[in-house]
């Protein structure tokens, strides 16, 4: 929990010698409660003070990270909605591979995700992890499999593996590659001696939060900081309330043993259930989901999804702006301005679509600001626009010489006309729903 | 350390809307579906009372949308202008919960169908099924009134939902859902300031609160859902918080909104990386069902049956775990 100003100000030696660089300990105080400032730079502060502003500023849900390379980083956030901030860290997404599956499925399996890119608005979509899960008898199976992945992928390990022996072996085969271990059954000593060891990270899995509460204080207390939670409860209306009772108990009562990322693994189902549970768990701060099963559409939408929960609500995402052909346009096919706000886009495009006709789309970069907004903070205005469609050279690239504009900024249409010479200036509809009534009773040819 | 569940006491409770009436309550529904009266967040089962499930509905047409994709037509082609049969079979084999008729072919310039069409449409689904109806209009002020008028005073007593009123255009349809007895739907633009403006001028009307559900505009998945998402969050706390204009349950539309967009119909042979499409379809339906499902969303208007599937068997599932007297949280 953060400090106010005054909080911090009680700690402090209320000297106001100046030795801190700020003229008064008041001054000082609000500076470091703002974080412009840290205690260090007071030479009089108390142990106390430093112990109580440490503690302050410990995250309240830690920042944990998976894999050496392109392993994901999750946990660290600091809100139970988006809308209070934004939440950070995305969920990292995992595959489950099963010893039990053969070399082949799972060489087949490691190589299929490794090789899953996708692009939207911008973003390159990807999975983080793999769970490699140890179901059959064979410790040989077990250290094929971690063998496999770790050649053949760049992605964080999270490993489950009931024998022991095979563990540590499987440990000593990725020393340097910080996975994380997954336990099936309450936290022993030796778990604690082994992440030690390893450096790796442990899943701790309970079945009630009391549980988890009893074993992650034991793990907290033998100096272990790189935990994940896994409190698994009955369902996904289980799932779902633990979640909240969790991640609430982090950030609103400052309980530090539940001040970690929490793992989901989805139950193997048909796509269609996996997607539901994936998807309701993904709002409901999963910072980890395995998934059963390699399912490309599964994994795009719920990448999507992922996009769209962890956008900061405060920057909007923009699209790149230039011209885009909606349809099937020829150089004589109307041209359309908007601005590019992904939303913005999205909706003009698809009504464009909807109406049937093809156009070109001429995007101008208003820093992801909606067409109103824009046009009232004087990024989607005559001069600018203008400028932007003699940078795109769109005279050289369509013979149409009509431009449409949104119909709430009809007020610019007279100064565009006058800043674009030979082009006409045709104002559109003020809702973008009105699209296709629009290139309807327009001529626009 | 001793960990105690942290509960939060909400002042505030969602009003209990209930749709249709049977005969002795003047209609001719075998049943009548209630949704609202939760007094904490979605499937917070731990800290408030859940007494209705979130119900879903399917939507039927007067006139087949332009771009209907192939993903849905594999299940409706050959009852697709046969909105009767295509009732029957959302109800009979998918399991719609509620049926919602779209007149959108009384359009002016989707096929401009008279009023009296459009209720010999609703009064075809009436007839064919026994669930609760959902009458859904379009934007156009004028024609919408006239078909919305008609459609209440011909399916008078069976406590349709009426969707939609907006703030520019609600007089008209209030007016007649008051006078033959109906449920409205307030629609405002993704705002929860404009939703509860137009809740308070429905107020003005004395529109009884208990027949009045929201619909803060439903953003498909990759279309806007992160707006949708966050303000049906911030309308859900703030109802629960005491605001009574805010109190109302939401409806969401994944069905028509996703049904729009390139991802249910793209073929995977061109979008190799957005994988096969037939099951894309239902996904995108499932991830903006699912995710509005826990911003508060009480009414859902699906179209993709796989997708009806999944999400009812989802809720049945979180419902059954707090039924059978807690799970496994509450144990500590």
């Amino acid at each position: 929990m953060a400090l106010s100003g005054l909080d911090i100000f009680k700690l402090l030696p209320k000297t106001n010698c100046g030795d801190c660089g700020v003229p008064t300990c008041m001054a000082f105080a609000m500076k470091i409660a703002q974080k412009k400032a840290e205690l260090s730079s007071c030479p009089h502060a108390s142990e106390e003070a430093k112990a109580a502003l440490g503690a302050a500023s410990e995250p309240p849900v830690r920042l944990v990270k998976i894999g050496a390379g392109n392993g994901p980083e999750v946990g660290g956030e600091t809100v139970l909605f988006r809308h209070e901030k934004t939440f950070f860290h995305p969920t990292g997404i995992g595959l489950e591979i099963r010893t039990s599956q053969g070399e082949d499925k799972i060489l087949d399996d490691v190589r299929e995700l490794e090789g899953y890119r996708a692009e939207r608005v911008g973003e390159v979509l990807k999975a983080d992890l793999f769970f490699i899960s140890h179901d059959s008898a064979e410790k040989a199976a077990f250290l094929r499999a971690v063998s496999l992945a770790k050649a053949n992928s760049t992605k964080g390990l999270v490993i489950d593996c009931p024998d022991e022996e095979a563990l540590k072996e499987g440990l000593e085969l990725l020393r340097n590659d910080r996975p994380a271990i997954y336990l099936r059954r309450p936290l022993t000593e030796r778990d604690i001696e082994m992440a030690k060891t390893s450096g790796a990270s442990l899943v701790i899995t309970a079945s009630s939060p009391q549980d988890l509460a009893d074993q992650t204080e034991k793990a907290r207390q033998s100096g272990l900081t790189n935990l994940i939670l896994n409190c698994q409860g009955n369902g996904l209306g289980g799932a779902i309330q633990n979640n909240a009772i969790l991640r609430r108990s982090a950030l609103k009562k400052s309980f530090k043993p539940f001040g970690f990322p929490l793992f989901i693994r989805i139950a193997d189902a048909d796509g269609f259930e996996s997607l539901a549970a994936s998807a309701a768990l993904l709002c409901k701060y999963a910072s980890i989901i395995i998934l059963p099963r390699f399912d490309k559409a599964l994994l795009y939408t719920l990448f999507t999804l992922r996009q769209n929960i962890y956008t900061d609500p405060q920057k909007p995402i923009q699209v790149d702006p230039r011209i885009y052909a909606i349809g099937d346009p020829t150089p004589d096919s109307p041209v359309f301005v908007t601005t590019n706000f992904s939303l913005t886009y999205f909706i003009v495009s698809g009504e464009i679509e909807n109406s049937g006709t093809s156009a070109h789309l001429v995007v101008c970069d208003t820093e992801g600001q909606s067409v109103l907004t824009a046009w009232a903070g004087g990024k989607f205005v005559p001069e600018k626009i203008a400028k932007f469609i003699k940078d795109i050279k769109l005279e050289e690239k369509v013979k149409t010489r009509k431009i449409v504009i949104p119909g709430f900024v009809a007020q610019i249409s007279g100064e565009l006309e006058e800043k674009l010479p030979g082009w006409e200036v045709i104002v559109g509809c003020q809702e973008a729903a009105d699209i296709p009534s629009f290139v309807k009773s327009v001529n626009l040819v | 350390m001793t960990f105690e569940i942290p509960i939060e006491n909400n002042p505030g409770k969602i009003v209990e809307v209930t749709i249709g009436a049977t005969a002795d309550q003047g209609g001719t529904r075998s049943r009548v579906v209630t949704v609202g009266g939760n007094t904490a967040l979605p499937f917070h089962f731990f800290e408030g009372r859940h007494p209705h499930r979130p119900v879903v509905a399917m939507e039927v047409f007067d006139k087949t949308p332009a771009k209907y994709p192939d993903s849905l037509r594999e299940y409706y082609q050959d009852v697709l202008d046969k909105p009767g049969e295509m009732a029957r079979r959302c109800v009979a084999d998918f399991g719609a919960e509620m049926v919602s008729v779209r007149l959108e072919g009384t359009h002016p310039e989707k096929g401009n169908r008279s009023a009296e069409e459009a209720v010999e449409v609703v009064k075809d689904v009436l007839a064919a099924v026994e669930v609760p109806l959902i009458i859904t209009g379009h934007s156009h002020f004028e024609k919408n009134n006239e078909v919305m008028k008609k459609v209440c005073e011909a399916t008078a007593g069976e406590n349709c939902l009426i969707n939609y009123v907006e703030t520019n255009n609600y007089k008209t349809i209030a007016a007649a859902c008051l006078a033959y007895h109906h449920t409205l739907v307030a629609q405002t633009p993704i705002d929860v300031n404009l939703a509860k403006q137009l809740n308070i001028l429905l107020g003005d009307m004395n529109f009884p609160h208990d027949r009045l559900v929201m619909d803060p505009l439903t953003g498909a998945l990759g279309y806007g859902l992160e707006y949708s998402y966050s303000i049906m969050e911030r309308i859900r706390n703030d109802g629960l918080a005491g605001d009574r204009m805010l109190a109302f349950p939401m409806l969401i539309t994944p069905g028509a909104e996703c049904a729009k967009v390139k991802e249910a119909r793209a073929v995977e042979k061109d979008y190799p990386q957005w994988g096969d499409e037939k099951r894309r379809g239902a996904y995108w339906e499932i991830a903006t069902a699912m995710s509005l499902l826990i911003a508060g969303a009480d009414l859902l208007i699906m179209d993709h049956p796989r997708a009806v599937e999944a999400v009812r068997k989802q809720i049945a599932e979180i419902y059954h775990s707090n039924e059978e007297g807690g799970h496994g949280a509450l144990r500590t």
